[in-house]
């Protein structure tokens, strides 16, 4: 093998890709979109509280719902009684009022409908504010009824709220909270992203391969490239684009994400807690950080939240995804190579793709079963099996407790024998399809090219 | 002294034999045609002198030692299914190709500028393949091919998709490296170049070695010592041998007729210059290779 070979096809491979419009388009784009999906419900919350207030109208015929309405900034109710629904509706323009709701009188079996008349659409929140008010309205009514003697005590006796804290001991003796929630949202979004960019790289090398075949070009640089030198440099070359883009991607999020949460987070976390002191201290200290804040939001659900983002170890996970991402990039990549050798064209793909992608599609279901159960016997045996690991690893990785490092040395070996393996193998298919022309392969041909 | 010498070299496909036992000698400095039908098993022996395959048997000498890797770099191939990346610029790929045979940047350029100046086509370099020609896309291909200075050049029909006026070029381009000691292997279905170029070819034919040697020692083995005689006389001619056909040529007569054994042109023409009014040529009728080689392909067909 000639490493400056190599070197001098990945060097194309990865000028010629950075190059593309498209390129350069997606790695600004897409941090920008994924910011912006971080961003956007929380400014919508935001904004919510600036919403004009609503007016509506209750004609409560039962005179037991609407004394449990109560007004805020969002929406004042207007109560009448006795009054006629038929004249109010067809005046319904000069009430000015957004909304009317007509409760009825209790009938025999102590039941009322509820109907609201608006021009628009009322949100969902009204409603239910409305609904929920009437219900309990109705139930306390109806207890009453039964006449039970210090009812408010019992009742206020009976009721609960437990939650579940799950504290992790750790081996050190430390206690850390978690929170399962966050550890599944990590363990999701970065298995998922294993998947989609191996396909989306692998796919990129396929039709690089594809490319060098149908223009025919591959004809003059074997005689100066050994073919394995040419698909090694060509993966690698790929291999260089997606560590740029995932970089650039990495730094750019990072910057719009805690640039927003700097500058408008903080004020969200003093607004619902209420603790705008610790909060402005942490702000004008300047060292901006997910502890710091953690402990401003204190014990509330926010700062148990913040606590345990705050728990999870970033470099740790993000080395480890690193890690399997190019191994489980280099472990398809290959094969994705050797099948566009096989091939002249991108539409003849189709047959011999669906096998390879097959154990992805699996680890991604195994992935969805390894979320409920990181331990048990198929996460970890698809954990440590090469086709597979990359996406049930990093499934497992995030979870507190984490894996234990024998398997993950166990895996990552197997995974780099495989990847020696599948390459050497998928060279071999390269090196007999890239001159191969004319008849469709199949992947009886691929086994035959396999022994010449 | 042979550049390149393949010694009876065996390659297979599964169950099907593309070569069979095929050995042929280049010699130094010298245009070595290679020829046969499509099919026949030149590709593949091309794709074994350029290492891209290995023989299953048999073996390879390159100036007198077994066929190494770093030979490649002695060898220029420019196949016959060639292309470029459409959408790369020019010189880029031009540079890409000449790093992958062993030259530094600088060089390389060097090189590129002098060839692209000699084939008038320097305002091409920041051009895409895909804004040019059939024609100027082989031209830089040709260019990459011999821009490494190779010992052996292996040219597999370098004329197709070209004009006549390139064509001239590309040839005189081709005579120009043998005078400067470059070897040639020239792979063509275009046998009036065959006999315009080549000093030496082999034939090859459903994977064999149908025939190799000097181009003028081989015609003149595949003539049937036929003779041409266009003349004028009172009468036809009475050919003491056996006449092949005698017919009314414009004002003349053309005969043409077979010499006996041991016989010589000027022996058969001194029998029958008595006869004759006046002769306008007399011609020994040497096959053409594109006789030779219509007739031994189709002999092996049967």
């Amino acid at each position: 093998m000639n490493l400056n070979k190599i070197n001098i096809v990945a060097g194309r491979e990865f000028k010629v890709r950075v190059k593309k419009k498209s390129f350069i388009i997606m790695t600004i784009l897409t941090p920008i979109i994924f910011a912006a999906l971080m961003i956007i419900p929380s400014v919508i919350m935001m904004n919510d509280m600036g919403e004009p207030q609503k007016n509506i109208m209750i004609l409560d015929n039962s005179g037991i719902v609407a004394s449990r309405l109560q007004s805020d900034e969002s929406v004042t109710y207007d109560i009448i009684q006795n009054k006629n629904i038929d004249s109010l509706k067809q005046n319904f323009d000069q009430l000015g009022v957004d909304a009317l709701v007509e409760i009825t009188a209790l009938d025999e079996n102590n039941n009322f409908t509820i109907t609201a008349y608006s021009t628009k659409q009322l949100s969902m929140e009204m409603k239910s504010n409305i609904k929920h008010a009437a219900n309990d309205g109705l139930e306390k009514y109806k207890l009453a009824e039964y006449d039970i003697k210090d009812l408010k005590k019992i009742l206020d006796d009976v009721k609960t709220n437990i939650s579940v804290d799950n504290v992790i001991l750790g081996e050190d003796g430390q206690e850390t909270e978690s929170h399962v929630e966050i550890n599944m949202a990590i363990s999701y979004i970065l298995t998922f992203i294993i998947y989609m960019f191996v396909l989306m790289f692998g796919n990129m090398v396929m039709q690089s391969v594809i490319e060098e075949k149908s223009n025919r070009i591959v004809e003059i640089l074997i005689s100066s490239v050994k073919p394995f030198e040419l698909m090694c440099g060509k993966i690698i070359g790929v291999a260089g684009v997606a560590i740029v883009q995932f970089l650039i991607w990495i730094i750019l999020t990072g910057v719009l994400v805690f640039g927003f949460t700097a500058t408008v987070g903080a004020d969200m976390i003093s607004n619902m807690t209420g603790n705008t002191e610790q909060v402005v201290q942490v702000q004008n200290s300047g060292a901006f950080d997910i502890s710091s804040l953690a402990a401003a939001a204190g014990d509330s659900e926010l700062g148990s939240i913040l606590t345990t983002i705050s728990n999870i170890d970033f470099s740790y996970i993000l080395g480890c995804f690193f890690i399997y991402f190019i191994l489980g990039y280099l472990l398809y990549a290959s094969m994705f190579a050797a099948i566009g050798s096989a091939v002249e064209n991108e539409a003849d793909t189709q047959q011999l793709v669906m096998p390879i992608t097959a154990p992805m599609i699996i680890g991604l279901f195994i992935m969805l079963h390894t979320f409920q159960h990181p331990d048990s016997a198929l996460s970890f045996w698809a954990s440590i099996f090469p086709y597979t690991s990359p996406m049930v690893m990093m499934a497992r990785i995030p979870f507190e407790g984490g894996v234990p490092a024998w398997q993950l040395l166990l895996s990552i070996g197997l995974l780099l024998l495989f990847f020696i393996g599948t390459v050497y193998i998928s060279g071999k298919i390269y090196r007999v399809g890239i001159l191969k022309y004319g008849k469709k392969a199949t992947w009886k041909d691929l086994w035959k090219w396999l022994k010449f | 002294m042979n550049t390149i010498e393949c010694k009876n070299i065996v390659k297979e496909f599964g169950t099907f034999r593309a070569l069979n036992n095929v050995s042929i000698s280049v010699p130094q400095g010298k245009i070595f045609g290679l020829l046969g039908p499509n099919g026949a098993g030149k590709t593949t022996l091309i794709r074994i002198m350029n290492q891209i395959s290995l023989p299953d048997q048999g073996s390879v000498f390159f100036n007198g030692n077994l066929l190494k890797g770093d030979d490649v770099y002695k060898i220029g191939y420019l196949p016959e299914e060639r292309g470029l990346y459409k959408k790369m610029k020019v010189g880029d790929q031009a540079l890409y190709l000449a790093k992958l045979k062993g030259l530094n940047t600088r060089q390389a350029t060097r090189e590129l500028k002098i060839w692209f100046k000699k084939f008038s086509i320097d305002a091409w370099w920041d051009k895409k393949v895909e804004e040019l020609s059939k024609g100027m896309a082989q031209k830089i291909q040709f260019i990459t091919t011999v821009l490494h200075k190779p010992k052996l050049l292996i040219l597999d029909e370098p004329f197709a998709g070209f004009d006549p006026i390139n064509v001239q070029l590309i040839r005189n381009e081709i005579l120009r490296m043998k005078d400067e000691g470059t070897t040639i292997i020239l792979s063509t279905h275009n046998m009036e170049s065959v006999e315009e170029l080549c000093d030496n070819i082999a034939l090859i034919n459903k994977s064999n070695l149908v025939v190799t040697g000097g181009v003028d020692e081989i015609r003149r083995k595949h003539g049937k010592n036929q003779v041409e005689l266009i003349y004028k006389a009172s009468e036809a001619l009475n050919f003491s041998s056996s006449v092949i056909s005698d017919e009314v040529f414009k004002d003349y007569r053309k005969a043409i007729f077979n010499l006996e054994k041991e016989e010589t042109t000027k022996e058969a023409i001194q029998k029958i210059l008595p006869e004759v009014d006046h002769i306008l040529s007399v011609r020994e009728l040497i096959p053409s290779m594109n006789d030779i080689f219509i007739e031994l392909v189709s002999k092996e067909a049967k």
